[in-house]
């Protein structure tokens, strides 16, 4: 793949995902803390999300840098529009604007396991604990 | 390799008045935490404020900074 093709396909992909995540890894299986807070965020709100990992091809982060102008990882788009990176996706997660902007329901429990992504059931004691 | 008092000026030249914190998570010079109070802020959308700071280091941001975590906010949000 050219620089150009990798470029279009990552156009394409912000386009045509409604919730579109750049990342290090995978939901699954995070590479780095940052990513893993990110996903964890969509994770909780169960809200639907395509994700791509970054790191197969180091070209991949460069034409996306290149595209969105965010110099890292992870990236989030919502209708094709960067919403921010793991600070930003956080923040938002916290004060509910995230939930809003996905329509999705906001978790009682905010905290986000950067660890252990996955969804998870939200057991009382937790909040209790 | 940076050291987050040297972050922490670079941020205050760029935006002067500022008040700026900055914190080495690991202590290895390159994740770092920046928690900026500006004026500057006002009006701009969390992007752009992000995108401000990371001007301010340009490449380096991915580079020697491995990674910057960012917290903005405005003297009127009274945090």
């Amino acid at each position: 793949m050219t620089n150009d093709e990798i470029r279009a396909f990552l156009e394409n992909a912000i386009q045509e995902n409604k919730v579109m995540l750049f990342m290090k890894g995978t939901p699954n299986e995070p590479a780095c803390g940052f990513s893993a807070r990110a996903s964890g965020c969509l994770n909780a709100l169960g809200v639907q999300y395509s994700a791509l990992d970054i790191l197969p091809d180091p070209r991949i982060r460069e034409e996306l840098s290149g595209v969105s102008g965010w110099p890292t990882i992870p990236q989030l788009f919502v209708n094709g529009e960067l919403v921010g990176g793991s600070d930003i996706v956080l923040e938002m997660f916290e004060s509910g604007e995230l939930a809003q902007l996905l329509g999705a329901e906001q978790p009682q429990a905010t905290e986000v396991e950067e660890e252990q992504p996955q969804k998870r059931p939200i057991g009382l004691e937790n909040r209790l604990g | 390799m940076p050291t987050a008092d040297d972050l922490k000026d670079r941020i205050e030249q760029a935006l002067p008045g500022a008040r700026v914190a900055v914190e080495d998570l690991t202590g290895g010079g390159d994740h770092f935490r920046a928690e900026v109070v500006s004026d500057r802020f006002s009006g701009l959308s969390r992007i752009q404020q992000h995108k401000l700071i990371y001007d301010v280091f340009g490449d380096e941001v991915g580079g020697p900074i491995h990674a910057l975590s960012i917290k903005t906010s405005t003297p009127g949000d009274g945090r």
